[in-house]
């Protein structure tokens, strides 16, 4: 690279280890989890830790016999792309009126909105389930995606809006001068712009849902449990089965975690917000 | 034709907006009017038979508790402290990592890894395996050092959520610092370093104002999560020992499932609500203008 005084070769070794040992030390307890998902429960307590063992694959047949994971993961994925989708349907064309249309009010509309979700779930707890049971929609994947759209709303908005807000004004204004209707405006000019911005949202918004576990432990259980409520059913026996644990985890975790290493870049620059210019 | 784009334009605006307000305002309003409604009549969900209006008393029974001042204490302890560990070491990694060395892309992976784990894995994975006093993995590296191991959910239980908490929140904030930081200057930086600026002055005077915004950013997103952390108190102390990591999050849940109260829970929520504006108007004033 250039020849800034951070290049010398010692500097680099020594920035080298450096970033290679935090990232190790922050990675270790996911390496440690995944380590102990494929140990008997006696290798997993053992002290000092095992590191070398024969893995067996029991754990995630025990898991599986006991709790059904399809389920509850084709629990997951319905709640989470569902509500993703409909959370931009409906995100989408406020975030796009308030960037091209701003009045005097859209920046408090956007705080507005904003403070709906500092609002303490717990808050918000009783009136939901109330209505919920009352229109017996407790426990179906039906309320938890109306409420994982809701509470990912806010910031959905608000991403988009900062994204919308950097495709320039002249292009859409040149486009409709040659005549396009909105329609036209939607499908060539707005989509392929704004591609890059829904797509980080609803990356974030994916994560997030899936993620969610206050709702989802309240909410749904049997029936609509998602993956948070299957791993939180393993906390109740005090320690002894963390080998049982660590796989029900690991399941829980893996699809997320590796599809966020996919979507990585284009999840950092949906998150920055519009910090980044 | 001119008259319908002019009409059209004033009015499709605010018709692309409906969706969203109306039901994010239903979203608020809704529950708020019903929270608002409990938290004024007797509603215990093991007394069906007392109701009744009974004024404020239900706020005085919650604010008179005496775990209520120490959790909005641990509230506001938990939210300062996950922002500024986060915020600072965040900050310090990203700096780190941000010229190019042997595997950068790989170690950008480790580190985004704990941002994705849900909240309940990340409790149980801490509880478990990390700060079990016996068989935990910081109680084999006390060992190890020939110290005695911590038992930390029990002698340092706010601590610990705090720990596990910013586990999961420093690879957020270390990722928007990170993209922040590619876009900065370089030629600026290396004309500050020929002028003989010192590292600690390009931090000041180039970095930090560069990053003025992004920090903002990761602030404000964090206070939004962390007001409200449920499920890592949850599945791990309880809240406990005694109200040592109980929040204005969990103290309400306690009253709502624990004691069946509907309505001490419902002013509990509402104080809930105060709290969270309070905080947001701070910080609206703090950074909201860089926010724009």
């Amino acid at each position: 690279m250039q020849s800034s005084p951070n290049s010398s070769p010692q500097k680099l070794i020594i920035r080298t280890i450096a970033a290679w040992l935090v990232a190790l030390i922050l990675f270790f307890p996911l390496l440690f989890l995944a380590f102990t998902a494929f140990k008997t429960e006696g290798q997993a307590i053992a002290v000092p830790s095992l590191w070398v063992f024969t893995p067996t694959l029991e754990n995630f047949v025990e898991v599986q016999e006991r709790s059904n994971y399809m389920h509850f993961a084709w629990n997951s994925i319905v709640t989470s792309v569902v509500s993703t989708i409909l959370g931009l349907l409906i995100a989408a064309p406020a975030a796009y009126s308030m960037a091209f249309s701003p009045t005097k009010r859209t920046k408090d509309i956007l705080m507005w909105m904003l403070s709906t979700k500092m609002m303490p779930a717990v808050g918000a707890l009783v009136p939901i389930y109330v209505m919920a049971q009352w229109a017996h929609l407790l426990d179906t994947k039906f309320i938890l995606i109306i409420v994982f759209t809701m509470s990912n709303l806010p910031i959905m908005v608000w991403m988009l809006y900062t994204h919308f807000k950097d495709i320039p004004h002249e292009i859409l204004e040149a486009s409709r001068m040659d005549g396009a209707t909105l329609w036209d405006e939607f499908r060539h000019v707005l989509l392929p712009l704004g591609m890059g911005g829904l797509a980080s949202t609803g990356l974030l918004c994916l994560v997030l849902a899936w993620n969610e576990a206050f709702w989802a432990l309240n909410l749904g259980s049997a029936n609509a449990g998602t993956l948070a409520t299957l791993v939180a059913s393993y906390s109740s026996p005090e320690g002894l089965f963390w080998a049982k644990l660590s796989a029900a985890s690991l399941m829980a975790i893996a699809p997320i975690i590796v599809f966020g290493w996919f979507s990585q870049k284009q999840l950092v620059q949906g998150m920055t917000f519009g910090a980044v210019k | 034709m001119a008259e319908h784009t002019r009409a059209g334009s004033r009015w499709l605006p605010r018709i692309l907006m409906t969706p969203a307000v109306a039901t994010l305002f239903l979203w608020m309003i809704v529950p708020l009017v019903m929270t608002i409604y409990f938290s004024v009549i007797r509603y215990n969900l093991m007394q069906p038979d007392q109701t009744g209006f009974v004024g404020l008393m239900n706020y005085e029974f919650f604010m008179t508790d005496s775990d209520f001042w120490p959790a909005i204490w641990n509230t506001l302890v938990l939210l300062g402290s996950v922002v500024l560990i986060t915020v600072f070491f965040g900050f310090a990694i990203a700096l780190l990592i941000n010229d190019p060395f042997p595997g950068q892309g790989f170690v950008r992976i480790l580190l985004i890894s704990p941002f994705f784990v849900m909240p309940t894995v990340n409790a149980l994975l801490w509880k478990h395996m990390m700060m079990n006093p016996v068989y935990g993995v910081l109680a084999q590296i006390w060992t190890f050092f020939g110290l005695q191991p911590i038992n930390w959910l029990t002698d340092y239980p706010l601590l610990s959520i705090i720990i596990m908490v910013s586990w999961q929140w420093l690879p957020f904030a270390c990722l928007i610092f990170m993209t922040a930081l590619q876009s900065m200057d370089r030629e600026q930086l290396e004309a500050a370093g020929m002028d003989g600026a010192t590292y600690w002055q390009k931090l000041w005077y180039l970095y930090l104002p560069h990053m003025a915004r992004s920090i903002s950013v990761v602030i404000m997103i964090e206070v939004i999560f962390l007001l409200s952390i449920f499920a890592e108190i949850y599945t791990t102390t309880s809240g406990g020992p005694g109200n040592a990591s109980t929040n204005l999050a969990f103290l309400i849940f306690k009253q709502a499932q624990l004691s069946f109260d509907v309505g001490v829970a419902s002013a509990g929520a509402l104080l809930a609500v105060v709290l969270a504006n309070i905080v947001a108007v701070f910080l609206i004033r703090m950074i909201g203008k860089n926010l724009d």
